[in-house]
């Protein structure tokens, strides 16, 4: 692909990048190292994106990938096991009503997006592609580079860690989504 | 204590998510209204849904960030706007070049211009303008024989606004030539004839119409291997008819 279409095929991207970044990292600063440095790397490899494979994914599966290198990632990944979690098996039930009643209930937006912001970087990101940035299923499995199965399976567990987020919350870590 | 659901809550989930496939939606809406543990999961799921809509662009980009990454991700600037950008600096120095050759030619243009008025003032204001004086252009062409190393034809100018008054040997830039001095009524017209070689190095141009320089009018030409100024205070046309007669007699 030619440099020049990269501007107006990547910059609508932008600002949904950008607050992905910004959850990930939870800091302006390194959302915009990391946005800043997955556009570097994407204009780099832009030559080689191929012309109808999916670009938002692409872009998305840069940042994420910067991001899990980067120190921020790498000390958000240290916190949590993404193989202990996985090796969790089938134990999540659809029908764990008492927990998510008590956050569900008191209607609050804020508690959702403190609840989004404490959870471990690999349910979160799983949440905001799907949720907040409304990547289809399939897309989410090139950003991730799993299938989708496994796309399905995180997203289920990662939902019901975000709804019982004071019970379960795998890090240990103060619910502070104001820091974000 | 409710009959346990056997549907998996992945199922669930990818039927709100818009990832079921199109043929199992129509089990799932059976299977919701009939059983109140999944509806109420699905309840559940939209409105946690509906609480993550808040996250979506809950962090904005700032506006310096935005024009940092723009000017980041500006396609490169074509190539040949980059050499647009040098093009002022190439022709700057044939452009100097070109325009000092052109007013360095026509410095000396306007040298010899002046130093053609200056044979021309200079025989006016002798007291011995004229070597021959003669108005038969008869005497004065023999008379330049062996005076100068070429020959000229001087024109019939009995019955014209003209009259030839005689000639003189003159000197330019090294080379001899013959100065015919015409009188019109009370001006003086200088035809100046000097051998227009290869390695002549009168300034001149090729042929021109008459034109004014200090206000002479000067009129030049070249003409079987001749040059000829015609040289005087009188009008260009007038210039210009003596300057035909000249060229008819030398063709």
């Amino acid at each position: 692909m030619n440099p020049e279409f990269f501007e107006q095929l990547a910059m609508p991207l932008f600002d949904q990048l950008y607050n992905f970044a910004h959850w990930l990292t939870g800091d302006r600063a390194d959302a915009e190292d990391l946005v800043q440095e997955t556009y570097a790397k994407a204009l780099k490899g832009f030559r080689s994106f191929q012309q109808g494979t999916n670009l938002r994914a692409w872009m998305y599966r840069i940042l994420r990938n910067t991001f899990h290198t980067s120190r921020t990632g790498l000390a958000a990944q240290n916190t949590s096991s993404l193989e202990e979690e996985e090796a969790q098996g089938n134990d999540v039930t659809a029908h764990t009503i008492t927990p998510e009643l008590l956050l569900l209930k008191q209607e609050d937006q804020q508690t959702v997006l403190n609840a989004l912001a404490a959870l471990p970087v690999s349910y979160r990101e799983i949440i905001l592609l799907c949720e907040v940035e409304e990547l289809s299923y399939r897309e989410i499995a090139q950003v991730l580079d799993v299938p989708i199965g496994t796309v399905m399976s995180r997203l289920s567990r990662a939902r019901t860690a975000l709804r019982q987020p004071q019970k379960t919350n795998p890090l240990g870590r103060p619910i502070n989504a104001r820091t974000l | 204590m409710p009959v346990p659901c056997d549907q998996n809550p992945i199922t669930l989930a990818s039927y709100l998510d818009g990832e079921l496939a199109p043929d199992q939606i129509p089990a799932m809406h059976e299977h919701i209204a009939t059983c109140p543990q999944c509806a109420i999961e699905i309840a559940e799921l939209t409105r946690l849904k509906n609480g993550l809509r808040a996250a979506r662009g809950h962090h904005a980009p700032t506006l310096e960030f935005r024009k940092k990454l723009q000017q980041q991700v500006a396609p490169p600037r074509r190539p040949h706007l980059n050499v647009l950008r040098f093009i002022p600096a190439a022709l700057a120095l044939p452009a100097t070049l070109l325009l000092a050759f052109t007013w360095t030619q026509h410095s000396r243009r306007q040298d010899a211009f002046s130093e053609v008025a200056d044979l021309h003032v200079n025989a006016l204001a002798s007291t011995n303008p004229l070597d021959v004086i003669s108005t038969d252009r008869h005497t004065v062409k023999p008379w330049f024989q062996g005076r100068i190393p070429f020959s000229f034809n001087v024109p019939e100018l009995a019955g014209t606004e003209f009259t030839l008054l005689g000639g003189r040997v003159v000197y330019l830039h090294q080379q001899p030539g013959a100065q015919l001095i015409v009188a019109m009524r009370q001006h003086k017209i200088s035809v100046l004839i000097f051998q227009a070689s290869p390695g002549q190095t009168l300034p001149f141009p090729a042929s021109t119409e008459a034109s004014a320089h200090n206000a002479f009018t000067v009129e030049t030409w070249q003409s079987n291997g001749l040059r000829f100024l015609v040289i005087g205070d009188v009008d260009a046309t007038e210039i210009e008819r003596l300057a035909q007669s000249l060229k008819q007699a030398n063709t």
